[in-house]
């Protein structure tokens, strides 16, 4: 066992478990803080049914996006995409027989790291090129692109360009899954790609990352529109009430 | 053209996206509130020796009850996608007045305070210490922000400055800077019963009046109940409506629906304001407690049915906070709750907008109408922020656009809409909500308004349009005053009611 390997295994470790605990609590925080009073941004969904379709339009279409910016929008869907596609690509990495829709992706996976980059690349331009944006970005926002670029090409440059040794690839990474440790390849390109995204997963919980749960808790769209048919109050102002009374 | 000390922006065919302008609106302060409503509202009205400590507390505080605030704190990714969407940055340039701008002002803070980024690295995060030049950057723009929740549209989380806004005002008041203008009226609504200050016997007076003017107008005996106990319905209307111009016209527009409906009607001197300024200072319990009177009005009365006037963001709070802050609303099995909607006739969703019960009698053809008395008329409507945004009218969403649209097809022969993108769910502000329609505020009042004068001014131009309908009486305040300045008549201002007051026929 190289301290190669056992650098990697621990900082993949550590940073899945900073990953999946930082988002809990994250999610534990934003459920547990209440919602006082009705503010859909309407019109709104009248019915649970119709809260779920507006937060899927938004959630895989990015519909308010599309009705403020298309360059944005544009940008922003194929970054999003592109990475989600490479993102359940990977899960080949983890499973031995792979499934069968994941075989299926694979082509499509492996293309995606384009879009995924080009959309990137578009955001990253509108830093610079638009005033309005550049005014708003912060030295965090331009590292949180470089790290995602520099992912996405390292990633990139094993698929197509220099090939790394896939089968010890995949048995460090199932190793990692059953806690059978497996000699992480000593590529360089694949350890940068590792380290980063372990940095990423560290990341995740205090950043702007956290976007992605903190849609799915966003009162003026996970909220429906009937306030004068329920009665909608927080424990907090129940308890102003009783004082009241 | 009125005189003014600032530049006026020229109005062009559309609204243009301008250059950043950093500082621009810098020095644009409104008034800090005195020692006097700050104590009746329970703020202090000074900086003290631990205003720091109190305003990360007052920040926590919120955070912990208002998941808002919460969550589009962490959320924002600086996309852009609202940079160009408020009407203050359209009009102004002054990059602070982009929504996500006025939200870095405080997530800077929150992040230095509340995130470990924020505490370790803060220059790589944008995190900043709480200083007094904060305290005055958040002051100078969070009244400079009407709470709109046009950039609430755009964003992809949803995120809704108003709430930042509120949040930050509220932290304001809890170190001692209240804004003068709205803390004032809060403090009139309170002790007189509304936000002009009031008194009953003035509003009686008042109403006797315009019952006269009507009646010498019309040949007909058209009432304006006050504080008649069991009337059917109680009708809550912003205090506007019993003085200003153009506001009357849609009370006496309402009085003549009313008589025409055939129904007993009331209004109160208790319930002589519908506003309700707490919500712009984002303060629950204030918020809570403006709210009361209403429903205290309406079990003294014994209404069976409430009915609220024009105005904005006051059907925003009855629409979607009464039924929270007063049980006046449906489905409350507290006997809080209970006690009023026993009361109350469940045929009917409560409270009501005067434009959806005008809209049901026109359906139900109660109403008769000569259209051809609004012929000197070419109308557009304005969609006003609250309502557009923040509330709803009918049973379908988008009713609160179709209904007041309904209704002015229905009295009128001449309807004109403004460009798509600058009414339904996207309408431009007046320019003067959210507590922002003070004198001292002018500037960025004339410059606010910027992007509804070119939609305005296109629909002049291109389809002869001279009457600006509205269902707010801070939209109508505010064109009274900014028409001027841009070269349109102040008289080309009015109510949805006042044209449905001209051509009602009554018998």
């Amino acid at each position: 066992m190289t301290s190669l390997t056992v650098i990697f295994t621990g900082l993949l470790y550590v940073a899945t478990i900073i990953l999946i605990a930082g988002i809990a609590y994250r999610v534990y925080e934003y459920s547990r803080t209440p919602a006082p009073l009705v503010i859909p941004t309407t019109p709104a969904p009248t019915t649970n049914s119709g809260v779920v379709m507006r937060m899927a339009r938004e959630v895989f279409l990015f519909e308010s996006l599309f009705k403020s910016n298309k360059w944005i929008w544009l940008f922003g869907w194929l970054f999003h995409i592109g990475l989600a596609l490479v993102l359940l690509r990977h899960i080949r990495y983890f499973q031995e027989p792979v499934w069968f829709w994941v075989e299926f992706l694979q082509p499509y996976g492996k293309y995606a790291s384009f879009m995924m980059l080009v959309g990137l690349a578009g955001l990253w331009a509108r830093r610079f090129l638009v005033d309005r944006v550049r005014y708003i970005s912060t030295p965090s926002d331009h590292l949180m692109l470089a790290l995602l670029i520099a992912i996405g090409m390292s990633g990139a440059m094993m698929t197509f360009v220099s090939h790394t040794d896939i089968v010890a690839l995949k048995a460090f990474a199932l190793g990692l899954v059953v806690f059978d440790l497996q000699p992480v390849p000593e590529d360089p390109l694949l350890l940068i790609h590792l380290g980063l995204v372990a940095l990423l997963m560290i990341i995740f919980p205090v950043s702007k990352l956290l976007h992605a749960p903190g849609i799915f808790f966003s009162p003026t769209r996970n909220q429906k529109d009937d306030p004068r048919a329920t009665r909608h109050i927080a424990p907090w102002a129940t308890a102003l009430e009783r004082d009241k009374a | 053209m009125a005189v003014a000390e600032f530049e006026i922006p020229t109005l062009t065919e559309y609204t243009v996206v301008p250059k950043i302008n950093p500082g621009a609106m810098t020095k644009v302060k409104s008034f800090i509130a005195p020692q006097g409503p700050q104590e009746y509202l329970g703020y202090p009205w000074e900086l003290g020796p631990d205003w720091k400590e109190r305003a990360i507390d007052k920040m926590g505080d919120l955070l912990g009850k208002y998941r808002s605030l919460r969550v589009f704190m962490d959320a924002c990714v600086h996309c852009g996608a609202c940079t160009d969407k408020c009407h203050y940055f359209l009009g102004t340039a002054d990059p602070n007045n982009m929504p996500v701008a006025r939200q870095d002002l405080m997530r800077k803070v929150y992040r230095r305070y509340f995130t470990l980024p924020g505490k370790i690295v803060p220059w790589l995060v944008g995190a900043e210490d709480l200083t007094e030049d904060t305290l005055n950057e958040w002051y100078t723009y969070y009244h400079q922000c009407s709470e709109c929740r046009r950039c609430s549209v755009y964003c992809p989380y949803g995120i809704d400055t108003a709430e930042v806004t509120m949040a930050g005002r509220e932290i304001l008041n809890h170190i001692g800077m209240g804004q003068k203008y709205s803390n004032e009226i809060l403090v009139k609504v309170q002790k007189i019963g509304n936000n002009l200050g009031l008194p009953g016997p003035a509003l009686e007076d008042t109403l006797l009046g315009l019952e006269e003017d009507i009646e010498a107008d019309t040949g007909v005996a058209v009432k304006m109940p006050l504080d008649v106990e069991g009337a059917e319905i109680m009708l809550v209307t912003p205090s506007a409506d019993f003085f200003s111009e153009p506001h009357v016209e849609s009370l006496i527009g309402y009085a003549k629906v009313f008589h025409a409906a055939g129904v007993s009607w009331t209004l109160s001197s208790k319930a002589s304001e519908a506003g309700n300024f707490g919500l712009f200072n984002g303060n629950y319990e204030t918020m809570q407690k403006v709210a009361m009177r209403i429903r205290d009005a309406a079990l003294e009365l014994g209404c069976k049915r409430i009915i609220v006037g024009e105005c904005g963001h006051a059907w925003r709070v009855a629409y979607s906070f009464w039924n929270t802050l007063t049980g006046i609303g449906y489905g409350g099995n507290d006997p809080f709750s209970k006690k009023l909607q026993d009361q109350l006739d469940h045929r009917y969703p409560q409270p009501m907008h005067i434009c959806e019960y005008t809209w049901d009698l026109i359906q139900n053809d109660v109403l008769k109408f000569d259209k051809s008395l609004n012929d000197d008329r070419v109308i557009t409507f304005h969609d006003s922020c609250n309502v557009a945004r923040g509330s709803r009218m009918g049973t379908e969403p988008g009713g609160q656009f179709t209904i007041p649209r309904n209704i002015i097809k229905a009295v009128a022969n001449n309807f004109q809409d403004m460009p798509a993108e600058t009414i339904g769910e996207g309408t431009f502000c007046c320019g003067g909500g959210g507590g922002l329609l003070t004198d001292d505020l002018i500037e960025v009042r004339v410059k606010g308004a910027l992007p509804r004068m070119n939609a305005y001014n296109s629909v002049v131009q291109g389809n002869q349009v001279n009457f600006l309908a509205l269902i707010c009486a801070i939209c109508k305040a505010q064109f009274t005053k900014v028409f001027p300045y841009y070269g349109f008549d102040r008289g080309q201002v009015g109510g949805v009611h006042q044209l449905v007051s001209t051509a009602i026929k009554l018998d």
